[in-house]
């Protein structure tokens, strides 16, 4: 059965050390963590500003979703082929791929997040006399958080399905051993790296998502996020891709 | 751009072989997520249990998938068919959601009137639910054709040709145009193929031309999913 054979594949120690000359499992876990931490940091420092802006002064929204429009029609595998071909290879025009796909689902989700916020909640803080800056900071950004994580949530998923075809433009990730198990015929290889991509794919899921539920305040009722309310008024689903409280 | 001209034949075959490769999922995931989604639209535990598998399918990387998927049902790995059953997948995730969307979008009451009308459940569900879900699933199944035509390029990693090859072949020979060409195609072929359900859309749904997408219609469209390609 090759799907033991793959896991077997993983569990045996020299292929923690080295696979073919190249880096170990091990190895090419540490690198696939790293372009996807940077990654996901980068875009979020340019992002979320960005979205909560849109959100709290609600201009620039119809540009964000055009954005976001626009990238998803590229074929991935076409962008990090031409970039790199254009600006050489190394980390900088690689993470510029993963930052560019990382930034439309947090600019949604922090937008998104924002504008879920109930327009009376908003008005009742301004009331009280809160400024702009404390109304973002203390109602908004709280209330927004568990659709911010989403957008995080499905940003980090995005990157970490890209970074495992940087493989085959000669970077270190988990996609090694799916491209070169293909190209030399070693079944057991591709088993095991595409078992080692899917359980840190999903590892990364469960735990961002244990982090979104974390994050709704205390009070705002369980699941509220993208939900009907009691009333029957649907909130705003989160635009971002994955999962948000049940899924994309 | 000679390379243009003097590669023509390749071209064209690699453009047909990405046909090849889009189309049964598209079609495929559509015919099997009316029922998942009908029924999701009913239920609560199905709609809960539907969703989540679809996430959980979904979460799982395209290029890990094209090769989990062939060893699970038992397939030889490298046969193009492993793409096609993969993007199924992503498609009937995507798609589900969708259906359900657009069936609970159809009102209660004028589902109550039909069965008050003596409209069989099988007379309802054709006459009266599935073309007023009509326009929510035309937008799902856009969503869907341009993901699939994006993701289908993913199989070249594996020795799958499609349009997709040319990335890795130009990137081999440091040759722009020749990666140029296969991404201009690919978002050729999605706005081809986009522009023909709209058309389909039209001559299916003429009551929903001219008219303002509904919010339901709109929620499917605007709910962003990942930039596609990795995914």
């Amino acid at each position: 059965m090759l799907l033991l054979q793959g896991i077997a594949w993983i569990f045996a120690p020299a292929n923690w050390a080295s696979v073919n000359s190249g880096l170990g499992i091990g190895g090419e876990i540490l690198s696939h963590l790293f372009y996807t931490v940077l990654s996901v940091a980068i875009a979020a420092v340019v992002a979320v500003p960005i979205g909560l802006a849109i959100g709290h002064t609600g201009r620039g929204r119809g540009g964000a979703i055009l954005i976001g429009n626009v990238v998803r029609a590229f074929p991935t595998l076409g962008l990090l082929a031409i970039l790199l071909i254009l600006l050489g290879f190394g980390l900088i025009p690689t993470l510029v791929v993963f930052v560019l796909l990382g930034i439309p689902p947090l600019l949604a989700g922090a937008y998104a997040g924002v504008e879920s916020v109930d327009r009376q909640t908003v008005d009742a803080a301004r009331a009280m006399g809160m400024t702009e800056w404390q109304i973002l900071m203390k109602v908004e950004l709280p209330l927004a958080a568990p659709l911010l994580l989403g957008g995080l949530r499905s940003s980090t998923l995005q990157i970490i399905a890209t970074v495992a075809l940087v493989s085959e433009f000669g970077s270190d990730s988990l996609g090694a051993f799916i491209i070169s198990g293909a190209a030399t015929q070693d079944y057991v290889e591709m088993i095991g790296g595409s078992i080692l991509v899917t359980v840190l794919a999903l590892l990364a899921d469960a735990l961002l998502a244990g982090a979104q539920r974390l994050t709704v305040p205390r009070g705002v009722p369980r699941g509220a996020g993208g939900r009907t309310t009691a009333g029957g008024r649907r909130i705003l689903t989160a635009p971002s891709g994955a999962p948000i409280s049940e899924g994309n | 751009m000679d390379w243009v001209w003097t590669h023509l034949d390749l071209i064209s075959s690699e453009t047909l072989a990405h046909i090849g490769l889009s189309v049964p999922p598209i079609v495929i995931g559509f015919l099997v997520s009316i029922p998942l989604g009908y029924w999701a639209s009913r239920s609560a535990v199905a709609r809960s249990v539907l969703l989540t598998i679809g996430n959980v399918l979904y979460t799982i990387p395209a290029l890990a998938l094209v090769v989990l998927v062939p060893v699970v049902l038992g397939l030889s790995l490298l046969n193009p068919g492993n793409v096609v059953v993969a993007l199924t997948l992503y498609a009937v995730a995507i798609m589900v959601r969708s259906a359900a969307d657009a069936f609970a979008s159809v009102s209660a009451d004028v589902r109550q009137s039909a069965t008050a009308l003596g409209y069989s459940a099988a007379q309802r569900f054709f006459r009266v639910e599935l073309p007023l879900a009509g326009p929510v699933l035309l937008a799902g199944i856009r969503v869907v054709s341009v993901s699939t035509i994006s993701l289908v390029t993913i199989g070249a990693l594996v020795g799958i040709p499609s349009l997709g090859s040319f990335f890795t072949d130009g990137f081999q020979r440091a040759f722009l145009l020749e990666a140029a060409v296969g991404f201009v195609l690919v978002l050729v072929l999605a706005a081809v193929f986009d522009v023909l359900l709209t058309v389909l859309g039209r001559v299916l749904l003429p009551w929903n031309r001219g008219l303002r997408p509904t919010a339901a219609a709109r929620r499917v469209i605007a709910q962003q999913l990942p930039p596609i390609g990795a995914r």
